[in-house]
């Protein structure tokens, strides 16, 4: 059953599971220091997973007209548009400019290219299911629709899923919702998120976000040999003088045992949406079922001998 | 290039993780910049300015590979001392007449050289039709030509460069482009280091480049770079053309052209070739050096497998029956004709001008005023709706009840639904399975104008006029046998494939190599560059052998003309004794153990003309090239630093302002590109400038530039009628600057509009620092930029950017300048219906263009003054 170690720390999922002889466990490394924001990972998913579009809507966050992962996107390609960090004093946009003929004729308070204007990036990433080592999601899933698949991910059952939404703020990530829209859309009412196309893993094929990336941002493989090629990415990285890489998600010690799914990043976690030290919410379920025995039991000896004592 | 492919686009990163340093030179921030390591912006309209600036650093500091640009380029050949430069002409070249804007190309020629090439009518007819772009691949018909090796000789190529090019210094380019000087020296030095015999440059460029006035001189200035750079048929060199559709090489190699044929032969014009010889010796221009000596053979087959049987020696293989070029026949031309009712019908093959071409008014308009129009494509583009849904029904210009267009719209069956090739930028062919069997009426290209000739033959058969014999007497059998008896069947590709390779006519051999194409009318081929395809009866194109089981030139992936080249002019990768320039280059050498050129690659060499080889006397075609002539379609063998003859606008690329900017031209008093093609009718509307007041050019105050998001592709017709495309960006928008949105009161996601002399287009506003305000010539400089893919039509709809342009072409290749104008921009949506009309001719009013009046092309002799406007005179005004 519950052992100490299934709710937190670093194991073999599929093996905590109960696969006796799991295949090696799959994941997606997503480097983001070569990912072009082209998207094709949110189209290539969509077209295998028949999810449905999520509206038409402009958000205005620079290039990232999809906001979020929710039910209708399991890959989300954020986009940063970020001044670099003030080396030289902060430019003065504030005041009125003084036009010519509808001329800019200032010069004093416009930035131009090659004045102040050190090397602005713009940061693009997508953003997945981390199929974590420990999934808050299947932990509190009551139906047992979701389930750890043999490759160690997890999955959603939809035809077991009943719609509690349980799993939705369970997830640290914010990643699993229920579906609401388009009303004609299959699984309306049902979780959803990323499967890691386990479809196609059980056909010895790659994800359609890895197989559609161009640029191989999103690499596919055994978490294993991925965590080992994103450590000497990222070391080759810095000492080419990218000082802010890092891992996100790599690490089996953290608070979800490592993801499945893990990044390499050029900035902090939030400056791409993602949280800074997520911990698994079921994490506290044994120490928490362990205070909860012992009050119970003190209140059991306590009522038991309230009784002993009125005999008395 | 990341923006708009994505997926070529894994080869820079890949290049970049082997350590290759990425700039990107860009009018704004895009994902390509996100990913470059390093970027420049500068202002839309000045790229030959900064390259200029470039080619100015590399020839003061005598940076140029000079080996390789002695041996291999025209840097030595000294030209005749009439000509002069722009430097001294106020930015035209000699032999200029004023009264046509046209040059005659006398004075540019090389020394002592009789002069046998084009006169100045014949450039006047060939900015009629674009014709000088076939010059593209034959190069400068002269022969031999008086040579300075030292270099030093006043008179030489590459001292005429240096003083063309002196006045472009960095201080210069920071006055026109608004680049730093720090930043353009970090070019410089990038460039420069990374070019000679151990390290080569690759210059990468999207095709808007070539949408400008002078856009084939921005293709001019990038060739002489790299040549001076020995960056040219050389592994990891190279200018790289990365087209906008999947088969638009393969659409200029097998023309949609109205002025090539097949394989760049020239369409025949009424007026000069009057019979097959003339025609024949105006390709190949008798005397000359190279492989367009057997242009004779590459046409006797192409018009066997036009005619067949029919076509014979003692015919002219049916010369007579080509249709031949009048006079400009071009795509604007001819929607300007459809507006004055000349034009009858249109057939549109997956091309939606309504909402992709410029001047979008103008193409609805013309096609409101068509007999019929036949549109095929996957859905109901704005091309085939514009008579009851285009913004010209909100004007009360197009009246659906009245508009008189029949309009025929076929569903076409889409690229998986259908076989074939496309032919990509590295001239490769890749063929393409059937993946399933279109739905309903959904059918092929091939089967639509396979069954259109069909019914036309049908319809003529038994017909004694002799203009129906070109119809008639045409080999028309593409269904294949299991297909015959269907009174519909869909033809084979492959069967037009192979005409297309050529055949010996006895036999049915399928020839290898276009060398194996007679004259005598034994051998047939559709296109004489492309043989080889075939080779062996193999679909050569259908290769699919992976990279991990083949060489890293990787020859047996599909097939790239000639030959299967994968580098044109490879002989110039080894050194002019044939050796590698270094180990860590070669690519093609001279093996003398066996007396032949080899390497990774098709030698792009006769096989067993050895390094030492000079021709002899009075040699002439391919016998005259010598061993080291590296450019064997060029007429001197040399890569063409200097062009003395095939172009409208110099020999020289030279810096002109866009036809619309808010700057007078800091080098010289010519302000625009004085030979451009322009259509000046008061329905083409050109903004204010120099030599244009002041306040009329400032009514028109920013630059604006357009292009294309990786989400959508091109009008939409691909994208906006998906939903996965759609949500990705689902709303036409405006890209400005905060200074920009802070100077004329936009708000991020508000509203906006832009505004040009032709229309006005609103969009969402995008504020972004990836649009940054450069100071050019001592002034701020706002750039805008919009995205062209939206129209009336599909999921998400927007305003059209390229409404807002203008027609002014390109006079070599009648290519639109449609990636730079000049604009305004208001915050707020732009008026609808007959008020956006009114509005537009407020502007009209303000910018002194409702009198009909023009701003002036040549203004040379106006340095200093504003001379007074012009009355349109050139001979159209309606």
């Amino acid at each position: 059953m519950i052992g100490k170690t299934s709710l937190f720390g670093p194991v073999n999922p599929a093996r905590d599971a109960g696969y006796d002889d799991p295949p090696a466990r799959k994941g997606f490394f997503t480097d983001t220091s070569i990912c072009i924001g082209c998207k094709a990972c949110e189209v290539a998913c969509k077209e295998w997973n028949e999810v449905p579009d999520n509206g038409f809507d402009m958000l205005g966050m620079s290039y990232d007209n999809t906001g979020s992962l929710n039910a209708n996107s399991w890959r989300h390609v954020a986009f940063v548009e970020q001044p670099a960090r003030p080396t030289a004093p902060p430019v003065d946009l504030g005041m009125p400019t003084l036009l010519h003929d509808g001329v800019a004729d200032d010069g004093q308070q416009t930035t131009v290219a090659g004045e102040d204007r050190p090397d602005f990036r713009w940061l693009m990433s997508s953003d997945v299911c981390k199929h974590c080592t420990h999934a808050a999601c299947l932990d509190v899933c009551p139906t047992g629709s979701l389930f750890r698949t043999e490759f160690g991910t997890v999955v959603v059952q939809d035809d077991i899923c009943n719609g509690c939404g349980y799993c939705v703020p369970a997830c640290p990530y914010g990643v699993i919702e229920r579906r609401e829209r388009p009303e004609a859309a299959k699984n309306v009412g049902i979780a959803q998120k990323c499967t890691l196309c386990y479809d196609r893993l059980g056909a010895g094929m790659t994800p359609a976000c890895a197989q559609a990336c161009p640029t191989q941002s999103i690499q596919f493989g055994d978490v294993d040999e991925l965590r080992e090629r994103a450590k000497q990415r990222v070391e080759a990285l810095q000492a080419g003088g990218v000082t802010d890489a890092r891992l996100y998600g790599a690490d089996p010690e953290d608070g979800v045992g490592g993801a499945g799914a893990f990044f390499l990043l050029l900035d902090e976690p939030e400056v791409y949406g993602l949280p800074p030290d997520p911990v698994v919410t079921t994490r506290d379920l044994p120490h928490m079922y362990q205070r909860a025995v012992v009050a119970a039991g003190a209140l059991l000896l306590g009522a038991v001998l309230s009784f002993l004592e009125r005999r008395s | 290039m990341a923006e708009a492919h994505p997926v070529g686009f894994q080869w820079v990163m890949e290049a970049k993780l082997r350590g290759a340093k990425i700039i990107h030179v860009d009018p704004r921030f895009t994902r390509t910049s996100a990913l470059a390591h390093t970027f420049v912006p500068l202002r839309a309209g000045t790229d030959i300015a900064f390259l200029g600036g470039i080619i100015n650093y590399v020839l003061q500091n005598e940076l140029d590979f000079r080996e390789y640009v002695v041996a291999y380029t025209n840097a030595a050949s000294i030209v005749s001392d009439e000509y002069t430069d722009p430097d001294e002409l106020d930015g035209l070249f000699s032999g200029f007449d004023p009264e046509t804007r046209t040059y005659s190309p006398e004075s540019w020629q090389y020394a002592q050289q009789e002069h046998e090439g084009d006169t100045r009518q014949d450039m006047h007819e060939q900015r009629e039709t674009s014709s000088a772009q076939q010059f593209g691949s034959h190069g400068a018909s002269v022969s031999s030509a008086l040579r300075d090796d030292t270099l030093q000789d006043p008179n030489c190529v590459y001292q005429i460069l240096k003083r063309h090019f002196s006045r472009y210094t960095p201080e210069m380019v920071e006055q026109v482009c608004g680049v730093s000087p720090e930043a353009f020296r970090e070019v410089c030095e990038a460039w420069t280091q990374n070019s000679g015999r151990e390290r080569t440059t690759a210059l990468c460029y999207s095709v808007g480049w070539t949408q400008h006035s002078v856009g084939a001189q921005y293709i001019r200035t990038a060739a002489i770079l790299q040549l001076l750079l020995g960056n040219i048929g050389r592994t990891g060199g190279g200018i790289m053309a990365l087209r906008g559709h999947a088969s638009i090489q393969g659409s200029t190699d097998i023309p949609t052209l109205f002025d090539l044929l097949p394989g760049y032969l020239p369409m025949p014009s009424a007026s000069k070739h009057p019979d097959f010889q003339t025609y024949v010796d105006s390709i190949r221009k008798p005397g000359a050096k190279g492989f367009w000596d057997n242009s004779k053979a590459y046409t006797v087959n192409l018009l066997k497998a036009y005619w067949g049987e029919k076509a014979t020696a003692e015919n002219d293989f049916c010369f007579d029956y080509m249709p031949k070029l009048t006079g400009d026949h071009g795509t604007y031309r001819t929607v300007l004709d459809m507006i004055d009712g000349k034009v009858k019908g249109y057939f549109l093959f997956g091309q939606n001008p309504a909402v992709g071409s410029a001047h979008g008014r103008a193409q609805r308009l013309g096609m409101a005023n068509l007999d019929w129009l036949v549109v095929r494509d996957l859905v109901e583009i704005e091309s085939a709706s514009f008579w009851r849904n285009s913004p010209e029904i909100a004007t009360g210009e197009i009246v659906p009840e009245e508009c008189r267009t029949e309009v025929f719209l076929f569903p076409a069956a889409s690229h998986v639904e259908k076989e074939g090739t496309f032919t990509q930028t590295q001239r490769m062919l890749q063929w393409r399975e059937k993946a399933l069997d279109p739905k309903g009426d959904c059918r092929s290209e091939l089967w639509f104008l396979y069954h259109l000739g069909r019914l036309l033959r049908e319809r003529l058969a038994g017909s004694a006029r002799e203009r129906d014999r070109p119809l008639l007497d045409l080999v028309w059998d593409y269904v294949p046998p299991e297909h015959q008896h269907e009174p519909w069947g869909e033809p084979s590709a492959e069967k037009v494939l192979m005409e297309i390779n050529g055949y010996e006519i006895a036999t049915g051999r399928p020839l290898s190599s276009f060398t194996e194409m007679k004259e005598d009318g034994s051998t047939l081929g559709g296109c004489w560059i492309y043989t080889g395809v075939f080779k062996d009866g193999v679909n050569q194109a259908a290769r699919r052998k992976p990279a991990s089981e083949q060489s890293w030139v990787a020859p047996e992936w599909g097939w790239a003309w000639p030959a299967n080249r994968r580098t044109l002019y490879n002989r110039a990768s080894a050194d002019p004794d044939g050796k590698p320039w270094s180990e860590r280059k070669a690519y093609v050498w001279w093996d003398e153990a066996a007396g032949e050129w080899t390497g990774h690659d098709v030698p792009d060499f006769e096989k067993t003309k050895p390094p030492s080889y000079r021709a002899p006397d009075g040699a002439r075609g391919v016998a005259a090239l010598a061993g080291d002539d590296a450019f064997i379609m060029n007429g001197d063998g040399k890569g063409a630093l200097y062009v003395p003859q095939g172009l409208i606008d110099g020999p020289l690329p030279t810096h002109y302002e866009p036809v619309e900017s808010p700057f007078r031209n800091a080098l010289y008093a010519q302000q625009g590109n004085p030979t451009r093609k322009d259509y000046p009718r008061p329905d083409n509307p050109i903004n204010p400038s120099f030599p244009d007041e002041a306040e009329q050019v400032a009514v028109f105050p920013y630059v604006f530039t357009t292009s294309r998001l990786t989400e959508h592709h091109t009008s939409g017709a691909m994208s906006r009628y998906l939903e996965y495309l759609s949500e990705l960006q689902p709303e036409m928008f405006v890209e400005v600057s905060p200074a920009l949105a802070q100077e004329r009161g936009l708000e991020h996601m508000g509203w906006c509009h832009v505004i040009t002399s032709r229309s006005a287009v609103e969009g969402r506003v995008l504020v972004t620092e990836r649009l940054i305000p450069l100071r050019v010539e001592g002034r701020v400089v706002h750039q805008v930029w919009l995205p062209y893919h939206w129209g009336a039509g599909g999921m998400v709809t927007g305003d059209s950017a390229n409404d807002l342009f203008g027609i002014t072409l390109d006079p070599n290749v009648l290519i639109q300048e449609s990636k730079v104008g000049t604009c305004d921009v208001r915050p707020g949506r732009r008026p609808t219906g007959p008020a956006l009309r009114e509005y537009i001719a407020g502007y009209l009013q303000r910018a002194g263009l409702d009198t009909g009046r023009r701003t002036p092309i040549l203004t040379t002799g106006t340095a200093g003054s504003h001379t007074d406007g012009r009355e349109a005179d050139e001979g159209a005004q309606p």
